[in-house]
């Protein structure tokens, strides 16, 4: 697959970010900013391109964009049992480091997952494994350290497993 | 600008605002330092995002045009908070700091 890709855009999705971060950081959909964006979109990646040594590839974009939508109802969610434990009686909370196994391989997939961790109810990503294998992570109250781990692994990696696993075989 | 409209935008700053400073109450009240990290990698990315959303239709509803260059601000800080938060939390296992004695450990090597 990496050997059709066109060799003038190695990163189609790189690309794609840096055109609409151009258009947004510029707050314009006028057609001078969109042709220049597009120009920096091209040569950037290009440029670039000894960097960026795996190609993304992207597929089943209904999962991602469903995804998407559950992280961002997760941090509503996120903030308020943290507002409400930071508010509360301190005493009951039950601190604990989990080590999540990991089945992603892709070093962007568990960057992705990491940063979800972190911005998810009541758990922060402290450190990956130097086998990427394990995460371990912070949680500020778990009584049910078990229910957190499968609840991760449910939730927000399966759906990441099948976003970015299928591509890489 | 309608009232109603005003009244949201207000409710909303101030939500932001209230939810920012849990995050940073959290920072003072919790006890150890990897507790800590909780507050301000999530109240404040919801308050953060809240007083961006007012401005967002603040600045939309004043020009007439549609203003979106704070979105980059929200995923700006959803990407770096975390990563920030990541390696204080590993800056801080392998200097060993100091964590509350009722810390579960559930590593298991």
């Amino acid at each position: 697959m990496n050997k059709t890709r066109s060799s003038w855009l190695p990163h189609p999705f790189l690309s794609l970010s840096l055109w609409l971060i151009w258009l947004l950081l510029n707050n314009t959909v006028s057609a001078g900013h969109m042709l220049l964006g597009a120009i920096l979109a091209l040569v950037i990646p290009l440029l670039t391109r000894g960097f960026w040594p795996e190609t993304l590839c992207l597929s089943k974009p209904k999962t991602l964009f469903k995804f998407i939508l559950v992280v961002l109802w997760d941090i509503l969610v996120a903030n308020l049992i943290v507002a409400r434990l930071i508010l509360g009686k301190r005493d009951h909370l039950q601190p604990s480091f989990l080590a999540v196994p990991l089945e992603l391989d892709s070093p962007l997939a568990i960057g992705i997952l990491a940063n979800t961790i972190s911005l998810t109810p009541g758990t922060v990503s402290c450190d990956l494994s130097a086998d990427r294998k394990t995460l371990l992570v912070h949680a500020l109250d778990a009584k049910e350290p078990q229910e957190i781990i499968d609840e991760i692994k449910e939730r927000y990696e399966r759906p990441l497993k099948e976003v970015f696993e299928s591509c890489s075989k | 600008m309608p009232f109603a409209f005003e009244l949201l935008l207000s409710a909303l700053v101030l939500v932001g605002a209230v939810l920012t400073l849990i995050g940073s109450l959290g920072l003072v009240k919790l006890p150890d330092f990897y507790m800590r990290l909780h507050g301000p990698t999530k109240a404040t990315t919801l308050g953060g995002g809240a007083i961006l959303l007012v401005s967002v239709l603040y600045f939309s509803q004043k020009s007439g045009d549609v203003s979106l260059h704070e979105i980059l601000i929200t995923l700006f800080l959803f990407i770096t908070a975390p990563v920030g938060a990541h390696l204080m939390a590993k800056a801080a296992l392998h200097l060993k700091t100091k964590k509350v004695k009722r810390t579960g450990d559930y590593r298991g090597e």
